[in-house]
């Protein structure tokens, strides 16, 4: 494995679950709290603390309404964080690659 | 990290977002149900009105006899219920076997965009039985259900989209030909189903 591949992986993406937030992030508009929670089969408080981290790089944004008395947050992936994201992917199809040719 | 544990990372995320925006627990079964609603509704229909005028073609001088429209609506709306009732149920049943929710921002998504071409197509088709306008009225079902399936094919399955632009090109036959209207309804609300259906429900509910 070769550092200048390395280089370009994202911290913020080692985690499985992050980039799985990201990925749902990047393929839709915005997506709200519960069914992010639901589709990914995690606890309130994993995913809360997940988001949290994306939100401390950036990656995401953040939209509290309510619906009547309930609160409604929808996520979206912000410029900064589609671009990391496929940056990520790229990343991660070049070290399939550099393994095929060595 | 392995080549395979990152073509396996690729892989989950490729289908987390395919998962995400698209609703794919649609059922081909339903699909082939529908068409066989549709083909006995017709039938029936067929066989009311040729009982009575020996003929195909929806003209004026059925205002002649009242009974007869009622009849035909009353196999129209039962055809339609039974068919969507059969669509959500079996879409339900085949969420819950892929373990999804089956009610969430995808299926929301999926349902709005199809309301709207349906709805307004449900209301023009109104209009013109308000007008005692009937030669359009086939043509009217399936432009309007064709609009509506295109629409859809962006968040389901995209095959969706095919079966939509041939119900559009019935459609505009059935404008063309309007003395023919009944046999492009069953045409596309009855044949292209079964065809249709039995298709997909090989390739994705096997």
């Amino acid at each position: 494995m070769k550092n200048n591949s390395l280089a370009q992986f994202n911290k913020a993406f080692e985690n499985r679950i992050r980039l799985q937030i990201m990925s749902v992030l990047v393929a839709n508009v915005s997506y709200d709290f519960n069914s992010l929670k639901e589709l990914l089969e995690l606890t309130d408080g994993n995913l809360a603390s997940h988001l949290k981290a994306l939100e401390k790089e950036a990656y995401i944004l953040i939209n509290k309404t309510f619906i009547g008395k309930k609160p409604n947050t929808q996520y979206s992936a912000s410029e900064k964080g589609k671009t990391s994201f496929i940056k990520h992917l790229e990343a991660l199809e070049n070290l399939i690659k550099q393994q095929k040719i060595g | 990290m392995e080549e395979k544990d990152i073509h396996s990372e690729l892989a989950s995320i490729r289908s987390l977002m395919e998962r995400s925006s698209r609703f794919l627990s649609l059922s081909g079964l339903s699909g082939v149900l529908a068409g066989i609603y549709a083909s006995i509704g017709a039938f029936w229909a067929y066989q009311l009105v040729t009982d009575k005028y020996n003929s195909l073609i929806i003209s004026d001088s059925y205002a002649e006899n009242p009974n007869i429209y009622h009849v035909l609506y009353l196999i129209a709306a039962l055809v339609l219920v039974l068919s969507v009732l059969t669509g959500i149920l079996l879409s339900i049943r085949e969420a819950k076997k892929k373990k999804e929710h089956y009610w969430n921002p995808v299926s929301k998504r999926l349902i709005t965009n199809m309301a709207i071409p349906l709805a307004a197509g449900g209301i023009f088709i109104l209009i013109l039985i308000s007008k005692a306008d009937y030669q359009y009225i086939a043509a009217s079902c399936l432009l309007f259900y064709g609009l509506a399936l295109i629409a859809a094919s962006q968040y389901t399955i995209s095959d969706v989209k095919y079966l939509g632009f041939c119900q559009i090109i019935l459609g505009l036959l059935a404008a063309w030909i309007p003395e023919n209207g009944l046999l492009f309804w069953i045409a596309g609300f009855g044949v292209l189903h079964i065809i249709y259906g039995s298709i997909m429900h090989f390739k994705y509910n096997q």
